[in-house]
């Protein structure tokens, strides 16, 4: 069965339509990448597939079962873990912190009144935070972490629900170039292995066409291209409506300059 | 001083930006002439808000110099600067909704520094003839465009020197980036000097002459805007 | 029910809502433009009666004429407005930056610094101003006697509305007022100065406070308790008309002003219940009110030391919480009766503020009315000994769950909402349970409470009664401890933290957040449980304002995030008023200048404070 299957979906804000007819699927194990210019409708739709916002129509489903006007506590317990454009969590915890939260959620175990929580769900957190390259910062409280390990964390705490899908809203932003080949790399290879599907948005191309199964293009709510990214790469519709207008990181080498961070 | 310098309308040197603990601006520096119109170009995150809100003062922000028609402003409140002839037009627009257009527009107005007041509410609504045709409703029935071109038009209020603006082509159709276009050159031939950030670099082409290219909060190219463009290809 | 009755009633509801209204705009156009809940606010009112009392005889004595009458009422309103001007200037200015706790807890020092001031100058009795010249009679309509006065402030309220309005809407100061109201930053970065504006808002507030007040002479009396009550009414009708809104706050003013009259003549006991179910009521459909908006940025009530880690507690810890209860243990040998008697105070307040900090540090959820819990807890032990014979013990296992059943009914309502909504409503709840406590007499004993709550007969010796006490809070402020540091804790700062976060991991933030108010809620209503056994009596002022706000005091002296904050808070503030009690009533301008003290020079308290000195130390040490 089709991991998840979106049909029809419709979304105004006062009047203004931020989705339009949007409907896709994603399978196990594959990367399929949300494209498109700023308010185009990307974070709407991943929002409506994570609950925080209810369509005005369409469908929604996940392995079959509506998730459609469910809360998105009720979606994360079905296998939808999440990740935030911008990024959300505990900001008065540790990276490991965070993690167990998400773990002892999953446990069903937040309502416990007695026991210490300080070491529960610890080992199991402490190996998300290695698989996503943050070992070293484990301890340290979240709101002093830079924002592409925040990033990580996020990811820790999205992967800690076991999810069978992966909603990722510009998971490598913040990143330096080197960090966001590699975490898009590890991303790539627990969706193989765990047959994971991964919905996410990326402003960086070269993420998008380097590692995304199927690619696609959003416009002012409405998806105007879809296909491999060779094929979106080629479409000379995105090409003027999109990648034209993009400064990408092919130039970025010409300046000698190569960025911050 | 480089002769380069003392022309310089704003001049940045060395602005680092702070959203609560984390910096988001690395030593950024830029100079902006008297009525030149420089693009501001890098992709989402890039730091190009963070610029001019750091600017503005309206976040954290600390700085080895930076001037406004030769005043320090590192230290003043944000309705200093703007008095000081340094408007800013954000890229969310900001209108205030429970206004109406006139009124949105009388909140920008300052009293004219030189004594000349150039833009009064008739000459806005000549340029923006929208404006004047909804002038007594409510600003929160306005579509984007619009509401685009009362944030330019409010700046405008306050006679500045220079403007800084945020995205004025984000989110618009083709024929409503036109007319922002058009009101660019408008304000260019005020004499105003304009700092543009874009992602539309074919856009921002159109009026400035310079670009500045930003990225992970530090600008990385500082030259001809047709310089960037070849670049890129 | 006749016409003419019910003609009556309407007029009387019309009246009452020009004089809501009038104060409450104030209280919202402040409320807009600055985002501060202005507590003092009542005690503007309060002075513009009493600078109308004042006033009035001298002026009338000129002239015994109609204008006479009204110029007085300018006057003293436009005095008031510039005791509002000043209060701006000199304390409100400072703290706009500040988490909303503190300036809750600013504007209500000022409250209790005004309150004694007002004592001081004007006498603690009751002053009747000079009725209106030409106003005195009362007019027939449809048969029924409507008094003249009734007709005027019925026509003030439109009159002050369109007034109002044309400020707002015709003057470049109302048109950036409200533009501040929508988006304070934007205002300021096209070039205009907030300080003016703020300084000017809270001079059109405090002069309509004060006009209101001083329409009231010729009805009541002014006296120095008129601007609690007036406070929560207007509180109300800008909750329910939507913070910020002065539209809003005609509509609810009228909706209430209807409620009050009708309520009052059909179901005399019920109005202020009428008034909460109509308050929920509105937020749970609209949870900015009527005519408001949601806040523009996220508007959430930051604790005064911001969110710091939960340090899993270390043996150091352990072992000086060991000392302090092995002190508590060793100072009945020590002390004297008095001093074991204001003991046994700060143990049980030590545990009703424990009770707060968990709420307001961990959940994020900032109750303004705690006193609610504490007196349910000492009502329903004192109710139970006295009506229906329950020993002590039964008594004090009774208060938590009558507490925790109080929090449960409230906190549905209460949960939904969030930062100044929902720490306004619990304002109100506390304010309801408050009425009823003073106005069901027969259960409640009114004023007067009920006396003669005196403990088990084993626990009678003062002595016994303080290990009696210091049991309880200590193993209550442990187990509420262990919730803190067991994933229900963790989950709760998590809601706190991020709530969107939460719910993406498949926590349920409304019910962990109502859990955590009903714990609270018990061991608040245990606390006041064991305060009704050590007094002997309970009377209703253990729920009002003044209780509540004592709670957060001490949290703000003892600080909210460490273990000992809330012992030592209750130590601090107790003595502190055991102190200055003999002043007379001075002790509540000493108590309303320390708030305000603290608030400006040491925001996260006095065990807050050392430990950030000895976090500081230790860095430094660690550093070099």
């Amino acid at each position: 069965m089709t991991l998840l299957v979106v049909k029809n979906l419709h979304k105004a804000f006062g009047g203004v339509a931020a989705a339009r007819d949007i409907s896709f699927e994603v399978e196990r194990g594959e990367l399929v990448a949300l494209i498109g210019p700023n308010g185009a409708g990307k974070s709407t739709t991943f929002n409506i597939v994570g609950g925080q916002l209810a369509p005005d129509r369409g469908a929604v489903e996940l392995d079959g079962v509506s998730i459609v006007h469910k809360p998105p506590r009720a979606i994360w317990r079905l296998g939808v873990g999440r990740t935030f454009q911008i990024a959300q969590t505990f900001v008065s915890m540790t990276a490991t912190e965070n993690v167990q939260m998400a773990l002892q959620s999953a446990a069903t175990a937040t309502f416990g009144l007695w026991r210490s929580a300080h070491a529960l769900k610890r080992d199991e957190a402490v190996a998300l935070l290695d698989l996503v390259g943050l070992a070293d910062s484990r301890d340290r409280s979240v709101g002093t972490l830079a924002y592409g390990d925040i990033k990580r964390v996020e990811l820790a705490i999205a992967l800690a629900g076991a999810p069978k899908l992966l909603l990722m809203d510009e998971p490598t932003a913040g990143m330096a170039r080197g960090e966001r080949g590699k975490l898009m790399q590890l991303i790539v290879s627990l969706a193989r292995q765990r047959g994971v599907g991964v919905l996410f948005t990326e402003h960086d191309m070269d993420a998008v066409f380097a590692h995304a199964s199927r690619v696609l293009v959003l416009v002012r709510g409405e998806i105007v291209a879809r296909g491999t990214p060779a094929e979106v790469q080629a479409d000379p519709l995105v090409r003027r409506m999109y990648l034209g207008t993009y400064v990408g990181a092919r130039t970025a080498g010409g300046d000698g300059a190569g960025g911050g961070a | 001083m480089t002769p380069g310098q003392t022309s310089a309308i704003l001049d940045v040197r060395g602005l680092d930006a702070f959203y609560g603990q984390a910096q988001s601006l690395f030593g950024v520096s830029l100079q902006i002439a008297r009525g030149e119109a420089v693009a501001l170009v890098g992709r989402n995150g890039a730091g190009k808000s963070t610029v001019m809100k750091a600017i503005m003062g309206l976040i954290d922000r600390r700085a080895q110099a930076m001037t406004f028609a030769g005043h320090d402003i590192r230290t003043r409140p944000t309705h200093h600067i703007a008095r000081l002839g340094l408007g800013y037009v954000p890229e969310e627009r900001r209108i205030f909704t429970d206004l109406t257009v006139a009124e949105n527009l009388e909140v920008g107005r300052l009293p004219a520094r030189g004594g000349r007041q150039i833009w009064t509410s008739t000459r806005l609504y000549e340029i923006f003839p929208n404006l004047g045709e909804m002038a007594r409703r409510s600003a929160g029935h306005m579509s984007g465009g619009e509401q685009q071109m009362l944030s330019i038009a409010r700046t405008l209020m306050g006679n500045p020197d220079a403007v800084l603006l945020d995205e004025p082509s984000e989110g618009l159709s083709p024929l409503i980036v036109e007319q922002m276009g058009q009101a660019i050159v408008e304000m260019k031939r005020e004499g105003i000097a304009v700092l543009l950030s874009e992602q539309n670099l074919a856009f921002a082409a159109t009026v400035a002459e310079r670009a500045l290219r930003i990225e992970t909060g530090a600008i990385t190219f500082d030259g001809p805007i047709e310089q960037l463009m070849d670049r890129i290809g | 029910m006749s016409l003419s009755f019910m003609i009556a009633q309407f007029l009387n509801g019309l009246a009452s809502a020009s004089s809501l209204f009038i104060v409450a705009s104030g209280l919202t156009i402040v409320f807009g433009v600055t985002r501060i809940v202005n507590f003092a606010h009542g005690s503007l009112y309060m002075l513009g009666a009493y600078f109308a009392v004042t006033l009035m005889q001298p002026l009338l004595d000129l002239s015994r004429s109609f204008p006479m009458f009204l110029l007085g009422l300018l006057v003293a309103a436009a005095l008031t407005g510039l005791v509002g001007l000043c209060i701006e200037v000199v304390l409100l200015r400072r703290v706009y930056r500040a988490p909303e706790l503190l300036q809750l807890l600013i504007t209500f020092g000022l409250v209790l610094v005004i309150e004694d001031l007002v004592v001081r100058i004007w006498g603690p009795l009751e002053l009747l101003g000079p009725r209106a010249p030409g106003l005195r009679g009362a007019i027939t309509i449809a048969g029924s006697q409507v008094p003249s006065y009734d007709l005027f402030l019925i026509a003030m309220g439109p009159l002050v509305f369109g007034l109002v309005w044309l400020v707002l809407h015709r003057t470049r100061f109302g048109i950036l007022v409200r533009a501040a109201t929508q988006d304070r930053d934007m205002v300021a970065a096209l070039g205009v100065n907030q300080s003016l504006l703020f300084t000017g808002a809270l001079f059109l507030g405090g002069a309509l406070a004060g006009f209101g007040g001083a329409l009231q002479i010729p009805r009541a009396a002014a006296s120095p308790q008129m601007d609690i009550a007036i406070l929560t009414d207007a509180f109300v009708v800008t909750v329910i008309g939507g913070m910020g809104s002065v539209p809003g706050a005609a509509l609810a003013a009228l909706i209430i002003g209807q409620l009050n009259a009708f309520g009052i003549a059909l179901l005399p006991k019920s109005t202020l219940v009428l008034v909460f179910v109509l308050m929920a009521g509105v937020l749970i459909v609209r949870p900015y009110g009527l005519l408001g908006r949601p806040e523009p940025l996220s508007l959430r009530v930051a604790v005064p030391e911001g969110f710091t880690r939960l340090m899993p507690p270390t043996p150091a810890l352990w072992l000086m919480c060991g000392l302090v209860v092995a002190a508590l243990v060793v100072l009945p040998l020590l002390a004297d009766a008095y001093s074991q008697k204001i003991a046994i105070e700060v143990l049980i307040f030590a545990l009703a503020a424990f009770a707060l900090a968990f709420l307001i540090g961990n959940g994020g959820v900032v109750s303004f009315g705690h006193a609610a819990y504490f007196g349910i807890g000492a009502y329903a032990a004192g109710l139970a000994v006295k009506r229906l014979g329950f020993g002590m013990e039964a008594a004090l296992l009774l208060a938590p769950l009558a507490g925790a059943a109080g929090a449960a009914v409230f906190g549905v309502f209460v949960v939904r909402l969030q930062g100044i909504y929902l720490a306004m409503l619990t304002l109100a709840v506390a304010q309801i349970v408050y009425a009823v406590a003073v106005q069901w007499i027969e259960v409640t004993g009114g004023d007067n409470g009920i006396v003669g709550v005196w403990p088990a007969r084993w626990a009678e010796g003062r002595v016994t009664y303080y290990y009696l006490t210091l049991g309880v809070s200590v193993t209550g402020i442990f187990v509420l401890h262990r919730m803190l540091h067991a994933p229900f804790g963790y989950a709760l700062r998590a809601a706190r933290d991020s709530a969107v976060r939460a719910d993406a991991i498949g926590l349920d933030v409304g019910r962990l957040r109502l859990l955590a108010f009903m714990i609270a809620g018990a061991a608040t209503a245990l606390a006041g449980g064991l305060y009704a056994f050590s007094k002997g009596s309970i009377d209703p002022t253990l729920l009002a304002i003044p209780q509540s706000v004592d709670f957060l005091a001490m949290l703000l002296i003892g600080g909210i995030q460490q273990i000992g904050g809330a012992l030592a808070g209750a130590a601090a503030l107790h003595l502190l008023r055991v102190w200055a009690l003999p002043l007379g009533d001075m002790w509540r301008m000493v108590l309303g200048l320390t708030i305000i003290a603290i608030v400006l020079v040491s925001p996260q308290g006095i065990v807050g404070g050392v430990a950030q000195l000895v976090q500081r130390q230790r860095r430094a040490r660690t550093s070099s």
